[in-house]
């Protein structure tokens, strides 16, 4: 379960604050969903939750579980569940993806006091995890991002949070970037994940996405607060209306 | 990953700040007056007990070099030195050529054993499989204190003693070879080195012969305002093999201190000769203050037909680097390759690349320079391809990569190619990659520390050329590049 309360937060380094008393609970086995217009602060929050540095909470908590995550490195908020698909993926010159996903399997692991996985348990793991999401065993031996269109750097996001079995996933407009068929099968992916312990925190800015994954609640975000809450007929309400209501431009 | 692991255990054991190797060791030395004239040179020889000949050419070396000047084309900047400001040789008083271990003096033989370069054969000989041995020169400031397995070696036809000795022993080699790859006015550098030399590697491996274990010296300098000017001269007779590797450590001192050296191979027809060094000179402090200045002119001949040299090194020391290990491919059918790894952090300059010179036909040449800036660190890659008229058929495969890590730092690639026969065919290849704190947060956001996400790019970018170094060397190098980068992000 993630808890956030009051969470206010600003850019490190500016005086421009972001995110203003932000309240948000996301209970387990919960698909939760976030959409507000371009700037109301979604990826912030998102990376304020993945422990990213550049940003200074003023004030507030997020609880996982009852465990305050601000006090928390990254990797370790990592280990202890967290899980984001950035929505603009990030291109690790070097590393095949098979080396990067076993140092991450296993470092995770070790932090969590587990034994290192045997290559041949992870190979098939990976194999497996990959022909579901169409993903070709040749992009498994390149640098992990380097070159990658759009669309395969989304679907290696959900390749990772299926290995990684987090409890908490965070989207980050995963939707973006994805033709009609790219969509479906990353939807499905996401789907196929769903499960009693495990959570999602889906952050896009159309509805499209959530025909695909359906939400138990939608929230609306703007100007850095949650400003409304309801099902998953309010993201269709939002579609027709737009934000405007929700004093922002579409 | 297992390797991965030990680099970051590693990592994490030692005080970041500090240099492990910056210690002093405390022993009565004996040196002239600082600065340069022709006295100096006459008082080197002298000590070395130097044959006639040998000083003349030095003493020509020096005329020549006080008509010279310092070059200025590179990238590193430095304030003037003041050559009479240094001293010229430096030897421990006791053993300045000891016959044997038990002569050297303790404080130096516990210096390199501090250096993780036990120089006592009993102790390397117990648990280490013969064909894992390795035979040290040991150089400390001036002059060689001990080469070690010199009799085993013998049996095999191979001479590998400090250049003082094969002067004294070997004057023909000597003679014959010296200067005959690098002339003595070759560069600014070389010409003070010729002038001022103290000591260094001298190794001739006889015909037919595969040299029966890896060769290494190890350099250190110890005095203060001490120049090293080291000088090695290796020879692959005809069908001979060695493969040798050269280490070198300072200890940290507010000065700069100067190490120019001058290193000179020759391969016969069939010979191969592999030189490797990891290279680990005090960088100087975060602000720059101290290091090495090192100024290197390394030349391999292939002047045998199908012979082949091949330079492998690890950068990681020295405030300033300038340094560019080439190959005359003279022979037909004669093959040069580099592989390099430069890093650089703090405030560290290095100006390092290659030439690969093709005058022979069907010859080939391979090019792999790895550079990581990190800190406020500035490296330039130059390197330079030519294929004479004669050269036909000269192929040359370049690819030049580098690594920035975090934005205060530099990197350039400065190729220069010339082709005067039009059936040379030359392949150029160069990428410049970033790593800035977004990418080691999107690793830590999958669970990987810091720490873990430096050492995972950095050693799957240096990877072909680690693969180059003897696997003890290999693991040593890695863990050195790790070390270097430490606290270079964030
Ligand atoms: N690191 C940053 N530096 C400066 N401004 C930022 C930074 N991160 C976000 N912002 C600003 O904060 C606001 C919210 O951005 P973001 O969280 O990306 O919104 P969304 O994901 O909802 O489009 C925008 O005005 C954006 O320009
Ligand atoms: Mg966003």
């Amino acid at each position: 379960m993630l808890e956030i309360r009051n969470l206010t937060v600003k850019i490190a380094d500016e005086d421009k604050q972001i995110l203003n008393g932000l309240n948000l609970t996301v209970n387990d086995g919960e698909v939760a969903a976030i959409m507000g217009p371009n700037g109301s602060g979604k990826s912030t929050l998102s990376y304020v939750i993945a422990g990213k540095e550049d940003y200074e909470v003023l004030d507030g908590e997020i609880l996982l579980n009852g465990e305050n995550v601000l006090e928390m490195e990254a990797d370790a908020r990592a280990a202890a569940g967290i899980f984001l698909a950035f929505q603009y993926p990030l291109e690790i010159p070097g590393v095949a993806t098979m080396t990067f996903l076993k140092a991450a399997m296993n470092a995770q692991r070790k932090a969590r006091g587990e034994d290192e996985l045997l290559t041949p348990d992870f190979i098939k793991q990976v194999n497996a995890a990959a022909d579901k999401l169409g993903i070709a065993k040749d992009m498994l031996r390149r640098p992990l991002n380097v070159g990658f269109s759009g669309g395969e750097k989304k679907r290696m996001e959900i390749l990772q949070m299926a290995l990684l079995s987090p409890s908490m996933c965070i989207l980050d407009e995963t939707d973006s970037g994805l033709d009609i068929d790219a969509l479906r099968i990353v939807a499905e992916g996401v789907n196929a994940l769903r499960a009693k312990n495990r959570s999602f925190l889906v952050i896009t800015h159309y509805q499209r996405l959530l025909d695909h994954i359906v939400p138990d609640t939608v929230h609306v975000m703007s100007k850095g607060r949650i400003v409304k809450t309801g099902g998953k007929e309010l993201a269709l309400e939002l579609e027709k209306s737009g934000y405007a209501a929700y004093g922002e431009a579409a | 990953m297992a390797a991965v692991q030990e680099t970051i255990d590693q990592v994490k054991s030692i005080d970041v700040t500090e240099y492990k190797y910056g210690f002093v060791t405390e022993v009565e030395v004996d040196k002239p007056a600082k600065g340069l004239t022709e006295d100096t040179v006459r008082y080197i020889s002298a000590r070395k007990n130097e044959p006639a000949w040998m000083l003349e050419w030095r003493l020509d070396a020096f005329r020549r070099w006080k008509t010279m000047t310092e070059p200025t084309w590179s990238r590193v900047q430095y304030p003037p030195i003041d050559y009479q400001d240094l001293y010229y040789y430096a030897a421990p008083k006791t053993g300045a050529s000891p016959k044997s271990l038990d002569e050297v003096d303790p404080a130096i033989l516990a210096t390199y054993e501090k250096l993780g370069i036990p120089l006592r054969e009993q102790e390397i000989l117990a648990g280490v499989a013969p064909e894992n041995r390795v035979a040290v020169d040991a150089v400390f400031d001036s002059v060689s204190v001990v080469t070690t397995f010199k009799e085993e070696l013998k049996k095999a036809g191979v001479i590998f003693c400090s250049i003082s000795e094969a002067i004294q022993e070997h004057p023909d080699l000597v003679r014959k070879y010296l200067a005959s790859v690098v002339p003595v006015t070759d560069n600014y550098f070389a010409t003070l080195n010729s002038a001022v030399f103290t000591d260094g590697s001298f190794v001739y491996v006889p015909k037919g012969v595969r040299c029966p274990m890896e060769l290494s010296t190890y350099f250190r300098i110890n005095e203060q305002n001490t120049g090293q000017f080291e000088r090695t001269l290796i020879i692959a007779d005809e069908g001979a093999y060695v493969s040798y590797l050269e280490g070198c450590t300072a200890p940290k001192r507010d000065e700069n201190q100067l190490h120019a050296a001058v290193v000179e191979l020759i391969a016969l027809d069939d010979a191969e000769i592999k030189y490797s060094t990891v290279q680990n000179w005090f960088p100087g402090d975060a602000e720059g203050k101290g290091g090495i200045y090192n100024f290197v002119t390394k030349r391999g001949d292939c002047r045998g037909k199908r012979s082949k040299i091949s330079w492998t090194q690890v950068e990681t020391g020295s405030a300033i680097t300038w340094k560019y290990p080439s190959c005359i491919l003279r022979g037909d059918g004669s093959r040069g390759e580099f592989y390099s790894i430069a890093v650089s952090n703090g405030m560290q300059q290095v100006d390092s690349g290659t030439k690969m010179l093709h005058l022979g036909r069907n010859t080939t040449s391979k090019i792999i320079a790895k550079g990581i800036a990190a800190g406020k660190s500035d490296s330039t890659y130059r390197g330079m391809v030519s294929a004479h008229r004669k050269a036909t058929g000269a192929r040359n495969f370049t690819n030049c990569d580098s690594l920035l890590i975090g934005d205060q730092c530099g990197a350039h690639t400065i190729p220069y190619i010339e082709a005067k026969t039009a059936t040379a065919i030359f392949e150029h290849e160069a990428t410049t990659s970033k790593i800035g704190e977004d990418q080691l947060f999107y690793c830590q956001q999958r669970g990987l520390s810091e720490e873990e996400a430096v050492a995972l790019i950095v050693n799957g970018f240096v990877k072909e050329v680690l693969q180059q170094l003897p696997m003890e060397f290999a693991v040593e190098a890695q863990k050195l590049i790790t070390i270097s980068l430490e606290g270079s992000v964030g």
